[in-house]
């Protein structure tokens, strides 16, 4: 993956397959430098046997195919700044993943394009989850929820390609001051 | 958030064409697009939103876009079917934004799958 922009999109692709209603992405970049990328979702959740095996990127059965390369290499890129990742999970209320990263290691990838992210799981996933976005820098701060976007349609699909356009703009604008000059 | 009152605006120029697409449902053209590590690592996001993109200039009314899994053939990510009704799936390989305007253009547009793309040509 070339960025972290790239890993979120893929994270959060096990929310979605875990049947969540609502996913929420939080981004917080603090005065130190220190970057947290924190998934949330209220799907199927893991057993503590599962959530032991899934940072293995060689647990090859079945089950975690879907799993997969996912999560060890955001983990790896993670701890390759000094941070780190971790998962909690409940078996039928969902799963919180926290990652940490140093933006000011050298090994820190970029945040790439995260409104491309946002847009691209909302068109792809147009009926369910709900999404949820929260990014802050000590710049400012800014929240998108799909729930507000679905309202103001009203009756009209969010993954319409005029819709697309409007919310890959829209979140540009408000997140490039956020983050815009230090990670993007 | 860049004024919600935008959205209202989208929202009268296409719910009349939303409400025509209903009732030909199986009319449409439907492109996929790999979304599972191997395609975001070899850059399906940039081509879903291009086609998102050449859709939306283009106005074409009866194409869907959605998204699978990982089908097992990785080295070939990024990969897009196009299905057109009444015709047979068409895999493209490789995919790149810069290939996606000629294959909405040849294939979606006027019928005619741009055969260099496909996986045909890439396992020759």
């Amino acid at each position: 993956m070339r960025d972290l922009s790239l890993h979120i999109l893929d994270l959060m692709q096990n929310s979605i397959r875990a049947q969540a209603k609502a996913v929420s992405l939080s981004v917080l970049l603090k005065d130190d430098g220190m970057l947290s990328v924190i998934i949330e979702d209220d799907g199927c959740g893991m057993s503590e046997e599962l959530l032991s095996r899934v940072t293995s990127p060689f647990a090859t059965t079945r089950t975690t195919r879907k799993v997969g390369l996912g999560i060890p290499m955001m983990a790896e890129n993670c701890r390759l700044t000094g941070g780190d990742l971790s998962i909690e999970s409940t078996l039928g209320v969902g799963t919180k993943l926290t990652a940490t990263l140093d933006t000011s290691s050298i090994d820190c990838l970029p945040l790439g394009d995260l409104p491309g992210t946002v847009t691209t799981l909302v068109t792809m996933n147009p009926d369910k989850p709900e999404f949820t976005l929260h990014c802050a820098s000590p710049k400012g701060e800014m929240r998108f929820d799909t729930r507000e976007v679905r309202e103001a349609l009203a009756g009209v699909p969010l993954n319409e390609p005029e819709v697309a356009a409007w919310m890959q703009e829209s979140l540009r604008e408000e997140i490039e001051p956020i983050f815009g000059g230090v990670i993007l | 958030m860049k004024s919600l009152a935008e959205l209202q605006a989208i929202r009268e120029k296409t719910l009349n064409r939303i409400n025509l697409r209903k009732e030909d449902e199986a009319e449409a053209t439907r492109v996929v697009i790999g979304m599972a590590t191997c395609g975001i690592a070899a850059g399906a996001r940039p081509v879903m939103l291009a086609f998102m993109d050449e859709i939306s200039k283009r106005g074409l009314n009866h194409v869907t876009v959605s998204q699978t899994g990982c089908i097992g053939m990785c080295r070939l990510e990024p990969m897009v079917d196009v299905i057109v009704p009444g015709q047979e799936k068409v895999t493209y390989v490789h995919m790149t934004p810069e290939k996606v305007g000629r294959v909405v253009a040849e294939h979606i547009v006027n019928g005619r799958p741009v055969e260099e793309y496909t996986i045909g040509a890439a396992e020759k």
